[in-house]
């Protein structure tokens, strides 16, 4: 089957040549329309509008944004705060850099649109401290649009009035972390707060409920309201609704971004197809789907099961080849779409040595805060390090395995997952690498250093 | 009266025990009413909650209802509503008492759980106990034991980190040992509200450190030391002194101030090491302040008096007795009482005055409240002299109706416990005037110039109580005992009160109390022997209309507006 065409939703005018960031070529395009649109409705429609779209969130976790924006404390009487999770630091994963450098626009008025839905007063964008030149871009856009009152107090002649500023981040992957991010913002180490009690939606920005959506999220609602959620639901797949962005890098003739909806393609098809394929004379190893923390995929192992295909159960025995791409068939078998960035390994790439890349920047990130992901980030780089640069043996493997283990599911955040499952997955898939790396170093050069 | 509201009970069932627990009580709080020692470090049950170590990571369950109809699913075999258990497990520290809450603390996974953690929080650890202070009464060392895997799988280099860090004047920090609990940083920032200390640097490469160009030096750095779980941070005044088990642990109170902080006072062979905070819930909490830790050092100080003595040479207390005996029978007798004297040397000093047929003068003694464990009122048992009838009416800082009944010649001796009559107001000149008895621990101007000296014993040699500005009669016990020459307190006061013509009065605290109770209507029930650990609260009314000088402090809220009299 060949490929479907790209879908370009978000990444409309991404290199498009011509296209520039600033205000006048937005407002040519069509911008801020849907926004004037918006104003006019009730904001409580927005909210049902985005329910019905089924959107899902795209900064990794696919949790579902119109029951993020339900579960917002909106009887408390304390304001509401929005803020754009523009932290951007899942390795493999560049999306959302390209929205704020070529079309900040377009998330400025995604933004605007979800802060009129939820009746947010004040928003803020959360942008990586490593992307000052996105910082730049963004502030400069936000000052065109405040001065053409899109955005600010009462915009576009309403009564309604919000008010939106780029924080820069201190350098950190956990700030990605919405409750990391939060304590960031608030000025303090990003330490991710404990939940229950601190749900962002009612606990979150200065002890308010806060809503926190990732860049790409953001934009979509812009598309939402545009077309309407109903017919939102017939891009992508059901529960797949909509675009995503496949931030392909690694060992593929092509790499770069692509957009498609969601579900309608394979990793067949992304890689052989799309991407061109593996280098001249190599093979496709492995691949990780969503993101440096997303579980890795074998290739020439099989997935079987049953799924659901509208009401009914049937069975599914799928190649790598075959998974399509969305959120629901990569959770199936056992990995997760996350962030969308698809890394891809060929047979030039030693495991282990990949794995001790992975860990080297996990340990480096972990907040510290608590035990188990602290302790076990670094146990597990000291360990693939080792084997690496110094002495491999072959319990290491079993050990290595048993340290991921005691991580997942007992820390404060998801980064105890994050930094265990590519040890996890890459023991599972590659397990007889790892035991026999000790052999194997005997026999080829010195590894590279590690990044 | 209006009753106090009950409680929300709500029973939750832990390991299968059902227990009603006041709602939101934490579930390590729920499990030690059971007798289940759930383990934590960074927990700390007067300070937020953190749920950083995850050593108290338990199961929860919560009894399954219908999500339409909000009715209980039951358990066909049991014929109880059916347990949802949560897949991961919870920290207990952060899970509260909802009704028919469920917990697990011995299942499979959560003892996976602490393996787990304990090996974590152990393979950067120097494991130095060998020379750790916090070995014998170390968390991690008592869990690691309890609920350890017994070996290391750790073969990686340790991390390093600074070893000797002053943290301030009285903290020294060692950083490889830290756990990076964060008590120390809640503490500071909520409790002391002097928000010092902090982390710098990332993951397990974290360590603990002052804020730039800041001191952990206020006067609660030490508190820092007792709730650290391990032996991070250090007393700079205890390092490497001596090993905690060693040590002879005895209740005591702060005599600093009339807060009457609950001490524990360490001693061994007859030495003192250390005071650390004893938890009393209505008084300080587990906190103390470190001023009140050094007051141990006074017990070896050099100035200590040690022998009786007459006009500065030493002599036999019977000498010294005879002595007293020949001022009291020449009259004109003043004296002069301490709000630092236990209640039962007030109630001495009353009997002593009354068989002189005088009034006693009291010293006040007011410093700045700092509205946390340090009142206003320097003197620990005014409140006592008040109850014993020693005074009726509150002490000024100055003993000035002493000072004109001496110039106008009316007095000739004067007797005083343990207060220096040259800083309460007397001149040399005065005091040269008069024959001066003094009874006191150190030696001052006012024992260089008395005629007799009675050596007496610190708060640290004794048994006595303390009524503090609760009105709340608190006890304290011998914890060393005191120089050779020196007679316990009440036998020297006893025994001026039968040369003063007051009779036999028994000193052993047992009788006394007796006699205390006879004669003091607010202590008519009390004896030494059952009074609690963490005190008794006397009737204040009598007493309601003074005007005390202490401001609002910990569990203390001031009857009307503060305001100094002195």
């Amino acid at each position: 089957m060949p490929a479907p065409v790209q879908r370009r939703l978000i990444f409309a005018h991404i290199d498009e040549p011509g296209y520039t960031n600033d205000l006048p070529c937005y407002l040519q395009h069509g911008g801020y329309a849907v926004m004037k649109k918006a104003l006019a409705r009730k904001p409580e429609e927005l909210i049902d509008e985005v329910k019905k779209s089924g959107l899902r969130g795209r900064g990794g976790a696919g949790f579902s944004c119109g029951l993020k924006w339900t579960l917002v404390d909106r009887k408390s009487g304390k304001p509401i705060y929005l803020i754009v999770n523009a932290d951007e630091s899942e390795p493999g994963t560049f999306k959302d850099r390209y929205i704020i450098h070529q079309d900040p626009h377009q998330l400025i008025e995604g933004t605007m649109i979800s802060c009129f839905a939820n009746n947010v007063k004040q928003a803020y964008i959360y942008i990586r401290g490593e992307m000052p030149h996105g910082a730049r871009i963004l502030e400069k856009a936000i000052q065109e649009a405040r001065a053409a009152n899109l955005v600010g107090k009462n915009i576009l002649g309403s009564n309604y009035s919000c008010d939106l500023f780029v924080h820069r981040g201190a350098g950190a992957y956990i700030c990605g972390e919405e409750t990391g991010l939060i304590e960031s913002l608030e000025g303090k180490r990003a330490n991710p707060r404990i939940k229950p009690p601190y749900f962002p939606a009612v606990l979150g920005l200065y002890q308010c409920p806060t809503i926190v959506n990732n860049v790409e999220t953001l934009c979509h609602v812009k598309h939402i309201v545009d077309m309407g959620g109903e017919a939102y639901t017939k891009i992508g797949t059901p529960n797949n609704t909509g675009t995503r962005i496949f931030c392909v890098s690694g060992h593929v003739q092509r790499p770069g971004y692509y957009e498609f909806e969601a579900g309608r393609i394979t990793m067949g098809q992304l890689l052989n197809e799309v991407c061109g394929g593996p280098r001249p004379g190599r093979t496709f190893k492995a691949v990780i789907p969503g993101g440096s923390s997303a579980k890795i995929m074998r290739f020439g192992e099989r997935y079987k099961g049953k799924r659901k295909v509208g009401a009914e159960l049937v069975d599914y025995d799928w190649g790598v080849e075959d998974v399509p791409m969305d959120f629901d068939s990569l959770g199936m078998i056992g990995t997760m779409g996350g962030s969308g960035g698809v890394i891809v390994m060929d047979d030039s790439v030693n495991m282990v040595e990949a794995l001790a890349n992975i860990n080297a920047f996990y340990s480096h990130e972990s907040c510290g805060q608590c035990t188990p992901c602290r302790e076990g980030s670094l146990w597990m780089k000291k360990i693939t390090s080792r084997m690496v640069h110094g002495e491999a043996r072959e319990q290491d493997a079993a050990l290595l395995k048993n340290v991921a283990d005691q991580i997942p599911g007992r820390t404060i955040c998801a980064f105890g997952e994050a930094c265990s499952w590519p040890t996890q997955s890459f023991l599972a898939k590659f397990g007889d690498e790892f035991k026999g790396y000790a052999e194997a170093k005997k026999t080829k050069p010195a590894a590279m250093p590690l990044i | 009266m209006i009753s106090a509201p009950k409680p929300d009970l709500v029973t939750v069932n832990i390991d299968g025990r059902e227990i009603a627990v006041p709602k939101g009580t934490n579930v390590i709080e729920a499990a030690k009413l059971l007798g289940v020692e759930i383990p934590h470090y960074c927990y700390h049950p007067k300070l937020t909650v953190a749920g950083n170590c995850r050593m108290c990571l338990i199961e929860m369950g919560l009894p399954a209802v219908d999500p339409a109809t909000k009715a209980p699913i039951m358990d066909p075999a049991t014929g109880k509503q059916r347990v949802n258990w949560m897949p991961r497990p919870q920290i207990g520290c952060g899970t509260n008492a909802s009704p028919g809450l469920h917990i697990r603390t011995n299942s499979p996974l959560v003892k996976d759980c602490r393996e787990g953690v304990t090996e974590m929080l152990l393979i950067n650890h120097p494991l130095d106990c060998p020379i750790c202070d916090q070995a014998g009464e170390c968390m991690l060392q008592e869990h690691s034991t309890a609920y350890g895997r017994g070996y290391s799988r750790f073969v990686e280099q340790k991390n390093v980190k600074p070893k000797k860090t002053e943290l301030g004047p009285r903290v020294t920090l060692d950083d490889e040992r830290c756990i990076l609990c964060s008590r120390c940083i809640r503490f500071s920032k909520e409790i002391a509200k002097d928000d010092v200390l902090g982390f710098i640097d990332r993951g397990s490469y974290s360590t603990l450190t002052c804020y730039p160009g800041r001191k952990l030096e206020n006067n609660y750095s030490l508190n820092t030391v007792d709730i650290c779980p391990v032996g991070a941070l250090t007393s700079t005044d205890f390092r490497f002194k001596m090993r905690v088990w060693f040590l002879k642990e005895t209740p005591g109170i702060d005599p600093e101030s009339s807060v009457g902080a609950n001490t524990t006072v360490s001693s061994r062979e007859g030495v003192l090491y250390r005071i650390t905070p004893r938890r009393n819930d209505e008084v300080n909490d587990t906190w103390m302040t470190d001023s009140g830790r050094a007051l141990y050092k006074s017990v070896k100080a050099g100035n200590r008096l040690l022998t009786p003595t007459i006009n500065g040479a030493a002599t036999g207390a019977d000498m010294a007795l005879k002595a007293v005996r020949d001022l009291f029978t020449a009259g004109s007798v003043a004296v002069v009482g301490s709000g630092r004297s236990s209640v039962e040397e007030q109630f001495l000093t009353r009997k002593l005055a009354d068989a002189l047929k005088v009034s006693v003068s009291l010293v006040s003694r007011v410093g700045e409240g700092d509205q946390l464990l340090l009142s206003a009122d320097r003197n620990p048992n005014v409140r006592g002299a008040l109850v014993t009838g020693l005074i009726s009416a509150l002490p000024a800082r100055k003993l000035t109706a002493l000072a004109a009944d001496i110039d106008a010649g009316k007095v000739k001796t004067v007797l005083t416990v343990g207060e220096d009559l040259t800083a309460a107001g007397l001149s040399a000149a005065q005091l040269a005037k008069v024959s001066v008895i003094y009874l006191g621990t150190h030696s001052n101007a006012t024992s260089e110039a008395a005629k007799v000296v009675f050596p007496t014993l610190t708060v640290f040699e004794k048994s006595g109580t303390f009524v503090n500005q609760q009105f709340r009669i608190q006890k304290f016990a011998k914890a060393v005992p005191g120089p050779a020459d020196v007679s316990d307190d009440l036998i020297t006061l006893a025994e001026l009160v039968a040369a003063a013509g007051g009779g036999i009065i028994p000193f052993e605290l047992g009788a006394l109390w007796a006699a205390i109770a006879a004669e003091v209507k607010p202590l008519a029930t009390v004896t030494y022997a059952n009074l609690p650990a963490t005190g008794l609260l006397l009737d204040a009314t009598p007493w309601a209309a003074l005007p005390f000088i202490e401001g609002e402090t910990l569990h203390y809220q001031p009857a009307g507006p503060a305001g100094a009299t002195a």
